[in-house]
């Protein structure tokens, strides 16, 4: 068996040993996969208002419309399918925390990358602004960035932005320290290797591992942290709720019984992040070189 | 050391600075606060008194300008709202929410400590997944969807405790508080475990991690070979050395469940100082907002400060220096 | 670290047990009430925030000139009478035996002193000026006092039923004063406790007061923003009285044996402002090309009235409701002076308004964004996507946009005016509808059409407003405002949608007149 040694080989079969593990990714597979394709599975949409009738509002699950659409998980107070709505809404959650991951990781990558291969005066600046930007609560931040900008789907993506991007910069920095010191990155630069190319060809793709655990976890906490923002009315125009959206909209008829407009979208967004934070988890046992066998 | 407090200081001077600078000139961009407190039918004369009245009249970098000169001697300027100065607006809201934050780190502390090391103690017990399990659930279940969840079981459905709002308050020792009433402390018990569950988890994690790194330490060992009893190891020995890094955690998480306390206060309607930053900031009341993110951040300040000083004191391996670890 | 631990425990359980002992409330007199309000109180000051829940708590430590009865009606205050003596000037006898809460006698030296404070205290963001403005004001005697102005002023009673009167030795004092219940020395039903910014209010009763005593001893306002926390606390029993109860929670209440619900039709419209002024309007389209119009269609009647009869109003209030909203089709509910009974709410006519769209030249429909708040009115957001199927369905396809109230205040009014369409409500403090005509309908000019959104301008209907605002004869006046306000909506100047029902949970065993000015008094709850 010569050919498991690919790094990437050996990386899925030691992930695959824990059964758990497998099955969350499964499940978040499943998860994003139907949030993707929201509009062609799910039987309403429930952001366009022509397809809403108040007259369907507050249905019970199981219910039908009286235009027969039957409503598993209920509908909410505008006559939505809450199936529907959950749908969306995790497209939206998702949306927003892949971007601004996405774009976090650049920025991060990029101060983490100057950082350790500059050194010097540029190290201690950077990561000194890491130091004090990681020193206060996401949320903390958050609030801040919201009461300037207002709120709106582009702002909150600057805001998870402006929160993550520290998180990166230090794993980066960190990795590329440790690779700045082997010897190939010294064999490199005795070839006269462009800068660039020895920091973005050389460096970088062995700092991938981390990264990726790090991106992982952070995905989960935007999820997270875009429903509470949402939820304290800082975060996502109601007209498109996302799921922490739902959940607020629900809050106001708990006291009545009317559960299911927070509940379902609550079950939703805890599964989602539970299985990104359990692949996550194995991730960082799998990729971490400190705990390989 | 000292140079190092120095330059510290010094740094978080800049970001004070920097905060207010962004949070000064840029809450008005969302509205006009004029439009929130004016009477709707009031006419333009009124208008322009009020405007006046709020110091608002000014051109901004000079109302900036009054600002920064009256907050170097300690006035950060008077609510729009409350005609409070902000401070002592704060300050009221202050113990609500330290209380809260409080007894959260408290429990987090009372089950997260017991039930880490339990886990590390016996990892492959049934309980032990158990309790690492739920850990993985209190860390991913959104904070406020808990809070939610509790206030329809235990409120709404069971009718065992109240849904919201702080209970009567006790003096005990001249402190006011509403832990010295069975009426408060039945109001608390919902928000400080939701705010808890977070850190609840966190410990725990911290707390088996550190038993599993001790256990099979030679000083473990040397200990048992001494003849000590394994409950004395474990609770005597073992503890102190987890203790380090746990404290240090809780230490950081004060400031964490301060600021994340907005959540909890919203929800339960706590009177603490995160529902008057949410209020502040739907009302565009820029002094409150400007004087709660100053206070807070120098809060932080202070908090990572000491931690910094206390660990270097701890563990005299640790060397404080500003550049990145 | 471990005793440490332990003793932490021991602290604890030592509490736990000691408490009950310790702190135990009182067991609850049958003579204490703790009310929950949805608004938040922020001074105690009575001259320094024209705001409905300042005016509210206000009434429980200060008397004013003339009062106002749970329909808005005016009746006697500190003033016992009042008549005009001729069309500029009012003659007010002050009543006698009145004390403040200190002891010391009522006088008119007290009035003239609050009038003088109102437009002196500092940092006001929205004053009291405009109710006293302008007054030559005569002490007749100690009890008597006559107040002249350049124009008639029908409605000074009115003004004076909002400016609360202080005693004189507080002329000057801080707003800080009175919140630490230093100058706290009205002549009101309660006598000030302690006032806690975001929590509480708490009073005693005064026994000494003039008018009609409370039944309890002693009262605690609770400020409880959130509905759902508020109806929460009402249900768990740590209050007996809530105001604003919101709709969801309305059949819980229902079915609640042990609660009640008491209501009345309030004085607060929620309508439609209409842009009549832009020659293109911002958020008005082409349907095909998603252009915006070279021509403003809502200066087209028929497109204005298309829009209003797109609108099921019946289903809103059902619906979002639950029943307690009215549909409206004035400027405010049957029974207020100067509420025309002609003015009837508008049915739903889907046909009629794709009819009417036809005549004015869209027989394709149109295309709108409709704009409006989202934290401001009961179930403003709900209001607002209801409303966007229901115009989508009559051709005018529409796309809500709901925001929050410090982005849409701004937003929505001068100088900006951003707005094509958008959702406002509109409660008359004086009860009558010289209020809205002025404020929303009238010209945009000093003092008048100060939340004109649309900036509507009808120069007849100016004319009839302005007459019956000079006009002292009641009758004479009403009949004008019927007038202005038939024009004015006969025009569709503002689409009308429903009043507002205010709503109060209360425990079944006690009382409440609803009162149609959304103030909850507790000297006005009674035991059943």
């Amino acid at each position: 068996m010569a050919d498991l040694d690919t790094p990437f080989r050996r990386f899925v079969a030691d992930f695959r040993e824990d059964k758990v593990a497998v099955g969350a990714a499964v499940l978040f597979v499943a998860i994003f996969a139907a949030a993707m394709a929201c509009a062609y599975i799910s039987p309403q949409n429930p952001y366009d208002l022509r397809q809403l009738d108040i007259m369907d509002g507050k249905m019970p699950p199981g219910k039908a419309s009286m235009d027969g659409l039957v409503f598993w998980l209920g509908s909410d107070g505008q006559g939505r399918d809450m199936v529907s709505a959950i749908l969306y809404g995790l497209r939206t959650s998702f949306l927003v925390a892949v971007t601004s991951g996405f774009i976090a990781a650049a920025v991060g990558t990029a101060v983490g990358l100057a950082a350790a291969y500059y050194g010097g005066w540029v190290d201690t600046l950077l990561m000194r602004t890491v130091d004090i930007k990681l020193s206060f609560p996401a949320i903390l931040i958050a609030l801040v960035l919201l009461a300037v900008f207002g709120q709106g789907t582009g702002k909150i993506v600057v805001a998870l932005v402006v929160i993550q991007w520290a998180y990166y910069a230090r794993t980066v920095r960190a990795s590329a320290l440790v690779e700045r010191r082997k010897e190939y990155v010294e064999a490199a630069q005795c070839l006269a290797l462009p800068q660039r190319r020895i920091l973005f060809r050389h460096i970088l793709p062995n700092c991938l591992p981390p990264l990726i655990v790090v991106g992982t976890i952070q995905i989960a906490n935007s999820i997270a942290l875009e429903a509470t923002l949402s939820f304290l009315g800082v975060g996502l125009p109601i007209t498109e709720p996302s799921l922490g959206l739902l959940i607020a909209n629900g809050f106001e008829y708990i006291l009545s019984g009317v559960y299911w407009i927070s509940f379902f979208p609550g079950v939703a967004l805890l599964v989602t992040i539970v299985s990104i934070n359990l692949v996550g988890d194995r991730l960082r046992d799998v990729l971490n070189p400190r705990l390989q066998k | 050391m000292s140079v190092f407090i120095i330059r510290r200081l010094s740094q978080s001077a800049l970001v004070l600075l920097i905060m207010s600078l962004l949070v000064f000139f840029g809450v008005f961009a969302i509205g006009d606060p004029i439009e929130i407190f004016i009477a709707a039918d009031a006419d333009q004369a009124e208008r322009e008194r009020a405007i006046a009245a709020l110091g608002l009249d000014k051109p901004i970098w000079l109302q900036y300008f009054y600002f920064l000169a009256n907050a170097l001697g300690g006035d950060l300027g008077r609510s729009f709202v409350f005609n409070i100065p902000a401070i002592d607006l704060i300050l009221l809201r202050l113990p609500a929410t330290l209380e809260l934050a409080f007894c959260a780190v408290f429990l987090s502390v009372a089950f997260g400590i017991p039930l880490g090391m339990y886990a590390g103690y016996r990892p492959d017990s049934r309980a032990a997944k158990t309790i690492m399990a739920t850990s993985i659930a209190g860390f991913s279940l959104p904070t406020f969807w808990v809070g939610l969840m509790m206030i329809l079981v235990f409120a709404v459905e069971l009718g065992w405790l109240p849904a919201s709002g702080r209970g009567e308050l006790g003096t005990f020792l001249g402190i006011q508080s509403s832990l010295f009433t069975l009426n408060g402390l039945a109001h608390l018990a919902l928000p400080a475990l939701n705010l808890a569950l977070f850190n609840i988890s966190l410990v725990i994690r911290l707390t088996r991690a550190g038993m599993r790194e001790n256990m099979p330490m030679d000083y473990v060992k040397f200990a048992r070979a001494k003849g000590l009893t394994q409950r004395r190891v474990v609770f005597v020995h073992v503890m102190k050395n987890i203790m380090i890094p746990v404290v240090t955690v809780i230490g950081l998480e004060i400031g964490q469940v301060i600021a994340f306390a907005v959540v909890t206060e919203t929800i339960f309607a706590w009177p603490g100082m995160g529902k008057l930053i949410i209020d502040s900031i739907n009302n565009l009341d820029r002094p409150v907002i400007v004087a709660y993110l100053l206070i807070i951040v120098l809060m932080f300040i202070v908090i990572n400060l000491v931690v910094d000083v206390l660990y270097s004191v701890l563990d005299p391996r640790v060397r404080l220096s500003d550049t990145g670890k | 670290m471990q005793k440490a631990t332990l003793k932490a425990f021991a602290f604890a359980a030592a509490l736990a047990v000691a408490t009950p002992f310790a702190g135990l409330p009182a067991p609850a007199a049958a003579q204490t009430l703790t009310v929950g309000v949805g608004g938040n109180i922020t001074s105690m000051d009575p001259h320094f925030h024209n705001l409905g829940p300042n005016n509210n708590i206000a009434q429980y430590f200060f008397d004013r000139l003339v009062h106002f009865d749970a329909q808005q009606k005016p009746i006697p205050g500190l003033a016992e009478s009042w008549r005009s003596i001729d069309d500029n000037t009012w003659e007010f006898k002050l009543r006698r035996g009145v004390k403040f809460h200190d002891g010391s006698d009522f006088d008119a030296e007290d009035v003239v002193a609050s009038f003088k404070r109102v437009p002196w205290v500092p940092n006001s963001p929205s004053s009291f000026v405009a109710f006293v403005l302008g007054l030559e004001t005569t002490v007749v005697d100690s009890h008597t006092l006559r107040f002249r102005t350049p124009a008639p002023r029908p409605l000074m009673p009115i003004d004076f039923a909002v400016v609360n009167i202080v005693n004189r030795k507080n002329a000057e004092s801080p707003t800080s004063d009175f919140n630490s219940g230093a100058a706290m020395n009205g002549t009101g039903p309660f006598r000030f406790g302690q006032f806690a910014p975001g929590d509480r209010v708490s009073m005693t009763r005064n026994d000494a007061y003039w008018g009609e005593k409370s039944h309890w001893a002693s009262v605690t306002t609770r400020i409880i923003t959130n509905a759902s926390a508020r109806t929460a606390a009402l249900l768990a029993g740590d209050v007996q009285i809530i105001d604003q109860v919101q709709t969801a929670d309305l059949p819980r209440l229902k079915q609640n044996t042990n609660l009640r619900l008491e209501r009345v039709i309030g004085n607060r419209l929620i309508y439609l402002h209409l842009d009549h002024n832009r020659d293109e309007t911002p958020f008005l389209f082409d349907k095909a090309t998603g252009q915006p119009l070279k021509a403003n269609p809502l200066k087209d009647l028929r497109v204005r009235q298309a829009l209003s009869k797109a609108i099921n109003r019946q289903a809103l209030a059902e619906r979002i409701f639950d029943g307690e909203a009215i549909p409206a089709g004035g400027l405010l509910p049957d029974g207020f002076y100067g509420a025309s009974p002609k003015l009837k709410p508008e049915a739903q006519d889907l046909a009629g308004a794709q009819r009417l769209l036809r005549e004015a030249g869209f027989p394709n429909g149109l295309k709108m964004t409709l704009h409006g708040p989202n934290d401001r009115y009961p179930e403003d957001d709900k209001v607002l996507q209801a409303l966007g199927p229901m115009f989508t369905r009559a051709g005018i396809e529409t796309s809500v946009v709901p925001m929050p109230w410090a982005t849409y205040a701004s937003q929505s009014s001068a100088p900006t005016f951003a707005f094509s369409v958008m959702l406002v409500g509109w409660g008359s403090d004086t009860g009558e509808t010289s209020s809205p005509l002025r404020a929303l309908l009238a010209t945009r000019s000093p003092g008048f059409g100060a939340s004109n959104r649309g900036r509507y301008s009808n120069p007849t209907m100016d004319a009839l407003l302005n007459r019956a605002l000079q006009t002292v004869d009641p009758a004479a006046r009403e009949k004008l405002l019927f007038e202005a306000s038939e024009l004015a909506v006969g025009d569709v100047g503002i689409i009308p949608l429903y009043y507002q029902v205010n709503l109060w949970g209360l425990r079944a065993n006690l009382t409440y007149q609803a009162r149609t000015d959304e103030y909850t008094l507790a000297h006005l709850v009674k035991p059943r």
